[in-house]
């Protein structure tokens, strides 16, 4: 049934569970592409500080027509604003920042997961090579890595796998995977099933996935 | 005090075949355009470039790529880019990818006068293999070297006749770390000022860094114009 949902609806989705993790207070760099798009959707009240590793700490909305400066952008070469209370600085103060833990947050795309929290999401061998930009850094840099992606490839095989196929991104570097389908935890056990997306069972979800799923005694079922 | 050129062709005059060269700026923006123009027209070849990025096919470093005067580029992320790609594949030009935090951290080690450094970034990756891993507290930490260049070609928006610069935004970016970690740094700014103009407390790269200084109106380029419809 959500293999016939239009893809956008699944991007919002899962965006809007990913915007769950987003504490009031905390300091958040979110990677390129559909974690941008987790920014959309944070609530009402709650005080975030969004990082740009280009050299922003305060991200704000997009401008307006006649508030662009082509000297403000975001990570993924965006025009932005910058918020009240904003700061800029250089990559190297930016990337200080990163690797000393001194943000709460990064969510990220993903490729491919490992159940021992592996990352894959730079390079597919045989493909052009882009780079990886700044991921292998901020994957040991937040105090939790969220990685949001589709649960399954098209061809319909899982993504989420006992071993990664493609090369890393970082070793042992995430904390929580949410997909289209369920919410996992990496944990010293193993992956942990603690949530499901609404429309999915327990045994779509273990037949979906290739790594092995501890199911949490704590699980949630219809969460999002 | 510090050389002060009217002409950019002047500016970049100094540049030999085979340099090694680091070109500030992420993306678009922040890079130093006429410094870059100046170079294509000076069909110096054989350059080492040392920039986040390569670029897009008709303006920034695309245009020196286009021009085969690079050999080999150091960078982090060179996605925008097609005439990259066909180069690549073809076998004309060698690439160095390093991530984004280690690419700034050697630029700013190679002005600091640091070796090499430690960093999590890359361990148990490609980038890893064959490199030396160490365990600090009971992680690993992958060993990088600092780079260094012949000439930074940097951008600023106001530059001071001692040197001083401030940079605008995040045009920022790689420019401060680029300017220390050159033999010789030419600094492309878009407002030249007296001595006394800055306010010593807000300059962001000391003068001591920067050996010449050229004034240059920038056409500033938008890679991904994003905007929001007024609510």
């Amino acid at each position: 049934m959500l293999n016939q949902l239009d893809k956008a609806l699944v991007r919002e989705r899962i965006a809007r569970r990913a915007e769950r993790e987003i504490v009031s207070g905390s300091y958040v760099n979110l990677g390129i592409g559909m974690p941008t798009m987790v920014a959309n959707y944070i609530q009402g009240g709650k005080q975030v500080v969004l990082q740009s590793e280009n050299g922003l700490l305060g991200i704000g909305k997009s401008p307006l027509k006649e508030e662009v400066d082509p000297d403000l952008i975001n990570a993924g070469k965006e025009t932005v604003t910058a918020q009240e209370g904003a700061s800029y600085f250089s990559n190297a103060e930016s990337f200080a920042m990163i690797r000393g833990a001194h943000l709460d947050l990064a969510i990220l795309g993903g490729m491919e997961v490992s159940e021992t929290g592996d990352l894959a999401n730079w390079m597919i061998p045989g493909k052009m090579i882009k780079g990886m930009g700044g991921a292998m850094d901020i994957v040991h840099g937040a105090k939790k890595i969220v990685i949001i992606m589709d649960h399954v490839n098209k061809h319909g095989t899982s993504k989420i796998l006992k071993k990664c196929s493609l090369p890393l991104t970082g070793k042992q570097v995430v904390n929580r995977v949410i997909t289209d389908r369920a919410v996992m935890d990496v944990e010293e056990s193993g992956l942990v099933l603690i949530e499901i997306a609404e429309g999915w069972t327990v045994e779509e979800i273990v037949e979906s996935t290739e790594a092995e799923l501890k199911i949490s005694e704590h699980l949630r079922i219809g969460t999002y | 005090m510090k050389t002060i050129y009217t002409s950019f062709a002047e500016a970049v005059a100094e540049i030999q075949d085979g340099s090694t060269i680091m070109v500030g700026g992420f993306g678009l923006v922040g890079i130093p355009e006429n410094l870059i123009l100046a170079l294509v027209d000076s069909q110096v070849k054989h350059l080492t470039v040392i920039s986040n990025n390569c670029g897009v096919d008709d303006w920034g470093l695309g245009l020196l790529l286009k021009n085969k005067q690079i050999d080999k580029m150091i960078g982090s992320y060179v996605g925008e880019n097609k005439e990259f790609e066909r180069q690549v594949l073809a076998g004309e030009l060698e690439v160095e990818l390093t991530p984004q935090g280690t690419l700034a951290e050697r630029i700013r080690a190679g002005g600091a006068g640091i070796p090499a450094f430690y960093t999590p970034a890359g361990v148990g990756t490609l980038i890893a293999e064959g490199e030396e891993v160490r365990v600090f507290n009971n992680k690993e930490y992958l060993l990088q070297t600092a780079l260094k260049a012949d000439f930074s070609l940097i951008r600023a928006a106001v530059g001071d006749h001692a040197g001083n610069l401030v940079y605008n935004k995040t045009a920022r970016n790689f420019n401060p770390m680029m300017a220390a970690a050159g033999k010789v740094t030419i600094a492309e700014v878009e407002q030249l000022v007296e001595p006394g103009t800055i306010d010593p407390d807000h300059v962001h790269t000391p003068g001591i860094y920067v050996q010449a200084l050229i004034e240059g109106a920038q056409e500033k380029r938008i890679e991904r114009l994003t905007i929001r419809q007024e609510a």
